[in-house]
């Protein structure tokens, strides 16, 4: 049984549809990064998937209709919102109190090991405390409840670059193993690309793109095109190509490496060159070159 | 009512290790209820206001109480009655009207409140259910703040008939005259009975407050309240009546009628538990469509809450 399967998952407020036909496989196991624009239908995706709205379509959560049986679900799922939904009013050891007394899954010794760590008081309410510590209090919270999956919705908004590092590292080397499934949605799309396992674009309700890192890193190369092969790089096809300090950068999809390598220098190509290639490519941007990034990067340099 | 569980931490150590499959229905439900009391400290915290209010004003009456006492001891029985007791029954309805009032503004803020500082969010990633976090706040005013009322009802009585009693023995008076004319201990078991009525004469009540509580995005107080007056004046202007205003007085204050038997006086007065007719209560209509009422409404408030996210 996948963790989360989800089949013509539709979702439509009003006029604006925010999932649009929307099919979904996560195994058990993956850290799947689902990427895509504001507004695109992450937020929508994620709450259908944690009973927190209605939706039409397929969709079952480890084997549970989520709409149905959110409080079942919720026993073998956990969810960071972003960083502001503890509430202010709280204590520290209030909220340990109340999780250990609502959920049978959680191990409050664990939660108190992870808050060692940190400088978070027990006595303290959640509004005393920093927006990273409260990310390290609902962090602690959560790892210390043994779910099946985690969802993490912009899980480090906010968040300066020490407790960004920080919060994967712990979620990486504390609390995943391979019978979890996690599910997080970021703009700070570089942070997590040595996390995931899966890659997911979506946009205007779609899903644009979708890919195993494994896949990512066989199928798509940049290189750092010479000038002198720049025609014979452009016949090749790259799906997105862009200036940078006066050469051309290109992006090619299933092209051999050896051949590229011929033309300039190869790299590994980031998740976030990816998603402005697609998704540049989606909204009808003429390639090669893309129109858009080149009229940004001229703006700034002139 | 437990307040200190506030500061401290390990007050729920005891609830350390449990088997998920033995963590019963009733233990979400616990705790969400210990939850609410944490958030809305005010549950407690203006009663207490009032009660020091009262215990300290009526400190400032002792003062001629012994020339009062004695003249009050001239009357004729049920007049000596009424005198002594007065102060305490006022009291008592201060206490009883204050926690109404706090009842209101929770239930005003309860669903409200959650969904405003995005904590919504929390709350639905733990597995309680909404039915299970809406009867925790419905229990609030219909039983945490009845127990709150009667528990400081019973200490400012009490301080009052010891500021009484320590007056007369230094005016040379023997402060039996209060306890001879003031029944205490069968007077709380009135209040007990009053109370109990009383929240579920009021039930209705809490459950629109809830309701709106549930369903607005602003201005809850005004979306509970309005409809109301508009009816009313809708009614007065159209057919000339105000019907609907003495249906929402008798449901305001129209419990006292079947759930005491003042013997036909005009200033009611309790003098014996005979007086206490909880069979009549029970029979009547009114208080059975108000929990209807009161059921539809919370029915409808949990439904409402499954859809809820931040606004």
């Amino acid at each position: 049984m996948a963790t989360i399967e989800a089949r013509g998952l539709r979702k439509a407020y009003g006029t604006t549809i925010a999932l649009d036909g929307v099919d979904l496989r996560v195994e058990e196991g993956r850290i799947l990064g689902l990427i895509g624009p504001n507004g695109a239908g992450k937020t929508t995706a994620l709450n259908a998937i944690l009973g927190l709205t209605s939706y039409q379509g397929e969709l079952k959560v480890l084997g549970l209709d989520p709409w149905a049986a959110r409080e079942q679900l919720m026993r073998d799922v956990s969810f960071i919102a972003d960083v502001a939904v503890l509430p202010r009013w709280i204590r520290v050891s209030q909220a340990l109190d109340y999780v250990a007394g609502v959920h049978p899954r959680f191990d409050r010794a664990k939660a108190e090991g992870f808050l060692e760590k940190t400088t978070i008081k027990r006595t303290s309410k959640v509004r005393e405390l920093s927006k990273g510590m409260v990310a390290q209090l609902h962090l602690a919270l959560v790892m210390a409840i043994d779910a099946k999956l985690l969802v993490l919705d912009e899980p480090t908004l906010g968040l300066d670059i020490l407790f960004r590092k920080q919060f994967y590292d712990s979620l990486l080397n504390d609390y995943f193993d391979r019978s979890r499934t996690i599910v997080v949605t970021t703009h700070q799309v570089e942070e997590v690309q040595d996390v995931l396992t899966d890659l997911m674009f979506i946009d205007r309700g779609r899903i644009a793109l979708e890919c195993s890192m494994e896949e990512f890193d066989s199928r798509y190369v940049e290189v750092m095109v010479n000038p002198e092969h720049l025609a014979a790089a452009r016949a090749l096809n790259p799906i997105h190509e862009r200036p940078v300090f006066g050469r051309s950068v290109m992006l090619f999809d299933h092209v051999d490496r050896q051949q590229l390598a011929t033309l300039g220098e190869v790299r590994r190509p980031s998740i976030a060159d990816l998603f402005v290639a697609v998704m540049g490519n989606q909204a009808g941007v003429a390639q090669p070159p893309s129109h858009k990034a080149t009229a940004r990067q001229g703006g700034a340099t002139t | 009512m437990n307040t200190q569980s506030n500061t401290v931490p390990e007050s729920s150590s005891d609830s350390q290790p449990i088997a998920p499959a033995a963590m019963s229905t009733t233990r979400p439900l616990y705790w969400s209820v210990r939850r609410e009391v944490w958030e809305n400290r005010s549950l407690y915290i203006v009663p207490l206001i009032v009660a020091a209010v009262q215990v300290f004003g009526f400190a400032i009456t002792t003062i001629g109480l012994a020339d009062r006492r004695r003249a009050v001891l001239l009357l004729d029985p049920e007049h000596q009655r009424a005198a002594i007791e007065q102060p305490y029954d006022l009291a008592a309805a201060m206490m009883i009207f204050t926690v109404f009032i706090v009842g209101v503004f929770y239930c005003l803020d309860a669903l409200h409140g959650e969904r405003r500082d995005r904590s919504i969010l929390f709350w639905k990633s733990l597995p309680v259910s909404d039915l299970t976090t809406v009867l925790s706040k419905a229990i609030i005013p219909l039983v945490v703040l009845p127990l709150i009322a009667i528990a400081i009802i019973v200490c400012v009585q009490l301080v009052m008939v010891l500021e009484t009693g320590v007056v007369l023995i230094f005016h040379g008076m023997s402060p039996a005259t209060t306890w001879a004319h003031f029944p205490v201990f069968q007077n709380w078991l009135v209040l007990l009975y009053a109370l109990a009525a009383l929240a579920l004469w009021h039930a209705p009540i809490y459950g629109w407050l809830l309701l709106v509580s549930g369903w607005v995005r602003r201005a809850t107080f005004l979306w509970a309240v309005l409809p109301i007056i508009a009816i009313q004046i809708f009614e007065r202007i159209t057919f000339g009546t105000s019907y609907f205003g003495a249906f929402v007085k008798h449901r305001l204050m129209g419990f006292a009628p079947d759930a005491f038997d003042f013997h036909g006086r005009h200033n009611p007065t309790i003098d014996s538990l005979a007086q206490l007719t909880p069979g009549r209560y029970l029979s009547t209509p009114g208080l059975w469509i108000g929990l209807l009422f009161a059921v539809a409404f919370l029915a409808l408030t949990i439904r409402l809450r499954r859809y809820r996210g931040p606004i």
